[in-house]
């Protein structure tokens, strides 16, 4: 029989964490937007991460971004480079926070719950890239601090850019398709 | 999985490696990768780096496979160790406690312990590209989910492991669709386009990406709650395989290999290994 006590993880949980993490891959791997600065690229799976934890909450974001970080260092060659696979998932997960409050299925997205969204991805990138990231080199890799701390400030401040701009601009285009709860009126 | 988004393709080559289970090798890959991340003993990662070569020589993988892929590896090292030598040439000097100038004078002078030091990260980054590239090219992507639930991991997250390897063709093939389509309407993200141009156009292809995608979770939900997914606490895999002999077998090398590493860890005081004494 089915269990009467609701799971932590819904089916259509599991099917947003599968497909989102392939759309993450493909994204990291094949999609990047060269920068005005030299051989620096905005990386698109990062916006879609904000946009699939805003739709689908943190669980959704921790595993999309954990598991398709994981995959992509795995083909990708370098090896699992598991101190910013961590990061990346625990920035979905604080991404995956602002769904309580966008409410994006069922409410507007108002220009206020925009600036919250913006102001909140700057703190989860914060934490992400330049605390967890660099202090896992650091403490598990051994790698000296001058060194991860630039390398988590650049990736960081180009996610910042990257969700700012096109991750605001998924969300809009999101929100606009759903229905709004009392948007259906009875005719006089 | 012939297709371009893996150049990496597993294919039966027909040597032991292949007969080992998926867990078994899943479980082999972390574990050595993991103790190789914790010990940085220059003689075990040296030993670590030979037995992952010789793991390769033997699973049959042609050179020309990940000839490219290896090339990557070792740019993507380089850069890194430049990188950490640049900006902490005494960082060696500091873990060792010693400093012996090998070597230039001044702030940049290479010491032996300096050396040392990007010796061992260098070994790290090498270990793990073998033994990754083992697991991957010798385990049956369908076998994977079934690896990873093996191992203990609970079975939707490992389901939805296997639906991202399942999707990811589908997906690129879409993104492909789209993109070539939004270029034809002048949408352009590669260089040729001023900045903001490229990012509105990237815009552009992610929203009818990310709209087909919502659809599809969708219905891929309700089909699978429709088959009741879910709805008990254990599932079966049709691809599941109970553990062998051989299985046992490579799991206790592995495991004394972990051992041994912990006792260096004791022997020498620490994660580094000290000659400099």
């Amino acid at each position: 029989m089915q269990d009467k006590k609701k799971s932590w993880i819904s089916v259509r949980d599991v099917v947003a964490i599968g497909i989102g993490t392939a759309v993450f891959f493909v994204l990291m791997r094949f999609v990047a937007i060269p920068t005005p600065v030299a051989n620096t690229t905005i990386n698109l799976a990062e916006p879609w991460l904000a946009l699939i934890g805003a739709i689908f909450g943190p669980i959704v974001g921790l595993f999309v971004g954990f598991i398709g970080h994981a995959l992509n260092d795995t083909v990708a060659g370098w090896g699992v480079w598991w101190t910013w696979v961590f990061a990346d998932g625990v920035l979905g997960l604080l991404l995956g926070l602002a769904k309580r409050y966008l409410k994006l299925d069922t409410e507007t997205l108002t220009s206020k719950k925009l600036w919250f969204f913006n102001i909140w991805q700057v703190i989860a990138n914060v934490i992400a890239w330049f605390v967890i990231a660099p202090l896992g080199d650091i403490v598990v890799y051994r790698q000296p601090a001058a060194k991860v701390f630039l390398q988590g400030f650049w990736a960081g401040i180009g996610n910042m850019v990257g969700i700012a701009i096109v991750g605001s601009i998924l969300l809009v285009a999101y929100s606009r398709t759903r229905t709004r709860t009392g948007s259906l009126k009875s005719e006089k | 999985m012939a297709d371009n988004s893996f150049s990496l393709a597993y294919k039966n080559r027909g040597t032991w490696l292949d007969r080992c289970s998926g867990a078994s090798k899943l479980l082999g890959f972390v574990l050595l990768s993991g103790i190789a991340m914790i010990v940085l003993d220059t003689r075990f990662l040296i030993f670590l780096v030979i037995l992952s070569l010789i793991l390769l020589k033997i699973s049959r993988v042609k050179m020309s496979e990940v000839a490219a892929l290896m090339k990557l590896v070792l740019v993507f090292m380089a850069i890194n160790l430049v990188m950490i030598y640049v900006l902490a040439p005494n960082y060696g000097s500091q873990i060792y406690q010693s400093k012996d100038i090998l070597l230039g004078s001044g702030y940049f002078a290479l010491t032996q312990q300096e050396l040392l030091y990007l010796v061992n990260i260098g070994l790290e980054y090498i270990v793990a590209v073998p033994l990754a590239l083992i697991f991957l090219l010798t385990t049956n992507p369908s076998e994977f989910a079934a690896s990873l639930n093996r191992i203990g991991i609970p079975y939707k997250i490992s389901y939805s492991v296997s639906l991202a390897l399942r999707y990811i063709p589908d997906v690129t093939r879409e993104y492909h669709q789209i993109s070539l389509s939004q270029q034809a309407k002048g949408n352009e993200i590669s260089k040729k386009a001023p900045f903001f141009k490229r990012l509105k156009g990237a815009s552009a292809i992610l929203v009818p990406l990310l709209l087909s995608s919502i659809d599809r979770i969708e219905s891929v939900s309700q089909a699978m709650e429709l088959r009741r997914f879910g709805a008990k606490k254990r599932r079966s895999w049709y691809f599941s395989e109970k553990l062998k002999a051989l299985d046992w077998a490579v799991l206790s090398f592995v495991l004394l290999i972990v051992i041994f590493g912990f006792i260096l860890i004791i022997v020498n005081g620490g994660r580094f290994w000290n000659p400099f004494h």
